[in-house]
């Protein structure tokens, strides 16, 4: 049992990715059965840093993240890592280098945090060699980075909806990728929860040095967690760059059809989003 | 060779994490191979192949010329009283051993299906393959085809047939656990309408025979239907136990299985193949047993209190529940020997529900 507090760990959970990864998406085209939803788009992911796709409800921006993680097959166009087709990589060599969170993903009843976790190392491991030193500590650390040690026994459908999404990041973390690809991992979340996840983000990405890419909801956050900002609007990228050339008035008029005031995050320097609407504001008197 | 008790070492997780919780589960190294070791499931294990392994020869010491444990143990290695010998190793052992290999059979290819599809209504007794089994026996006893290896390669090919129908069916750029459950309701639904037809157009006789046989039965088994089970569940087990790595990254969902480099459509396939060959064979064999695919899963994940069917545990009680069974069946009404379905089908239902109800006042679902 445990009486004091494990100190948190100074070290990175996983290995420290060595080369900055190359993730670039070109010409792509993506639809579900006929329906298209991205037509033509060209995306470079920069390296070492946390980019968020941000813009309307059904813009693609999600089905972006999945093509993005081989979920999706490009009708035309291609995505490159380290330049190559990932069409082309054998899945299990792919999995160790990008990982992808989808968004609320549904745990089976009564697994463990810890179970989870570990089938986070499953690209790494044979049939043969299930669970090696490297398999236990790379998990171990995971738990350690993401605070969840102490809940490691416990089943995940038995969790707050913020440990839930801190257990299932902590399996992504397992995994031990360069690149990270999460679908929206505030969603569900109480602000409180939201911040908690967004930080831990921020820790994968500085203290490991880790690529992210994150669909985001809330445009304040974007400008405060990303370091690249990408907005899109009916499949295409309509601007991208840092939060503040990317989140003007003018941008958010065009991509969320809302007009806006934007100012200053007093804590962060960062572009704040202030929404007008029909009833305040210089419109409504 | 490295002295065995030097390289095996196995202690528990958090050991140089101080403070850290006690996990159920440790690590398990004899270098190169290592994996999960989980005290629960493995004591489990244990004790399941102990209970089928009496239960085995209790079957055997039961009959119109009873025989003592210790005489059918002696039996069994070859020593001992010739005729015994022969009652034993010619005219039970092959019953015992169709109980026996038929009831792994339908826990693992349970387990399989359950794992697969994250849902335990998916068992091969709910999603049509018995009931396809069941149409194409029936057919080829009253269309006049009978005979015991007859009997066995028309439940193999309507097992298979109705397989392929079901996943047919439910492609659409790709299948999903869901589809499969809801096509394969559709499915039993029409072969169980075609049993029913075929019955009733038959002759008494034969609408006898066929009835027996669509209970699931042990009466009269011989060594030619060991052979054929035997074959496939030395193939197909060790496949299931391969598989089993790849069923624990697919139980996350597509999306995350994808993610973590398991090649989601081949793998199901796979799975799909071997849980079908498994089923087939059993059904051919032993005959449609009610629940026990269906049952024997779930009655051992909760017992391993795991939250997955875990695969060897669901093959020992799959065994446990057709071999107690047909002891049961046999031994009810003296002088009467009942199928095993019936025995299985009265006690499997209520045990699942007493199951069901227990883990969902426990508060950990069922």
């Amino acid at each position: 049992m445990s009486a004091d507090p494990t100190p948190a760990d100074p070290r990175p959970a996983g290995r420290v990715p060595a080369p900055d990864p190359d993730l670039r998406a070109s010409g792509l085209r993506l639809a579900y059965d006929n329906r298209l939803v991205v037509d033509g788009l060209d995306l470079a992911v920069p390296p070492g840093r946390i980019t968020a796709i941000v813009g309307a409800n059904a813009c693609g921006k999600s089905t972006l993240l999945r093509a993005l993680a081989r979920l999706l097959a490009p009708k035309e166009g291609a995505v490159h890592l380290d330049g190559r087709a990932i069409r082309s990589i054998p899945s299990r060599e792919l999995a160790q280098r990008l990982g992808i969170l989808p968004q609320s993903p549904l745990a089976p009843e009564g697994l463990t945090v810890i179970d989870l976790v570990n089938r986070g190392r499953s690209p790494h491991q044979t049939w043969w060699r299930q669970w090696s030193k490297a398999d236990e500590q790379a998990v171990r650390r995971a738990l350690d980075a993401t605070g969840m040690t102490d809940l490691a026994d416990r089943p995940v459908d038995e969790l707050s909806g913020g440990q839930r999404q801190r257990a299932w990041i902590a399996m992504a973390v397992a995994q031990g990728t360069p690149v990270l690809l999460l679908d929206e991992p505030t969603t569900y979340l109480d602000l409180a929860h939201q911040i908690d996840v967004l930080d831990l983000i921020t820790d994968l990405n500085r203290r490991e040095n880790r690529t992210v890419v994150m669909v985001l909801h809330d445009l304040n956050q974007a400008c405060r967690y990303a370091d690249h900002v990408v907005a899109m609007k009916s499949g295409r990228i309509v601007a991208e760059g840092s939060p503040a050339e990317v989140i003007t008035a003018a941008t958010v008029e065009d991509v969320f059809d809302l007009t806006c005031q934007i100012t200053t995050d007093p804590v962060s320097g960062t572009p704040l989003v202030i929404p007008i609407g029909r009833h305040h504001g210089a419109r409504a008197r | 060779m490295p002295n065995p008790k030097q390289a095996l070492k196995s202690r528990p997780v958090p050991d140089d994490s101080p403070g850290g919780p006690r996990f159920r589960t440790y690590r398990l190294t004899l270098p190169p191979v290592s994996g999960v070791f989980r005290p629960r499931l493995v004591a489990l294990c244990a004790v399941l192949t102990a209970a089928t392994f009496l239960l085995f020869c209790w079957g055997l010491t039961t009959g119109d010329y009873p025989i003592g444990f210790t005489d059918v143990v002696r039996a069994l290695v070859g020593s001992g009283d010739p005729g015994t010998v022969l009652v034993v190793r010619e005219l039970r052992l092959p019953r015992a051993l169709v109980g026996l290999l038929a009831g792994i059979a339908f826990g693992v290819s349970g387990a399989l299906f359950q794992t697969m599809t994250r849902n335990p209504l998916a068992s091969p007794d709910m999603i049509g393959l018995t009931q396809g089994a069941g149409t194409a026996v029936v057919a080829g006893i009253v269309l006049g085809w009978d005979g015991g290896l007859g009997t066995q390669a028309l439940g193999l090919f309507g097992a298979l047939a109705t397989a392929l129908i079901v996943y047919a069916l439910a492609w659409r750029r790709g299948t999903t656990g869901y589809r499969i459950i809801l096509v394969g309701i559709g499915v039993a639904w029409i072969c169980t309408s075609a049993t029913d037809y075929l019955v009733a157009k038959g002759g008494r006789f034969q609408a006898q025979a066929a009835l027996g046989w669509l209970v699931g039965n042990l009466n009269g088994r011989t060594w030619d239907q060991v052979g054929p089970l035997a074959v496939a569940l030395a193939v197909l087990l060790p496949t299931a136990l391969l598989l089993g790595r790849l069923l624990r990254t697919l139980q996350l969902g597509d999306d995350v299985a994808t993610g973590l480099g398991t090649r989601v459509q081949p793998v199901r396939l796979a799975i799909l193949l071997a849980g079908v060959g498994l089923i087939a064979f059993a059904t051919a064999s032993a005959g449609p047993v009610a629940f026990v695919a269906l049952a024997a899963p779930q009655i051992a994940q909760r017992l391993a209190r795991t939250a997955w069917p875990p695969t060897v545990a669901s093959g020992l009680t799959g065994a446990l529940v057709v071999l107690g069974g047909d002891l049961v069946a046999r031994t009810l009404v003296p002088g009467t020997e009942l199928p095993v379905g019936i025995v299985t089908g009265v006690l499997g239902a209520p045990v699942l529900l007493w199951l069901l109800a227990r883990a969902n006042r426990a508060g950990s679902g069922g």
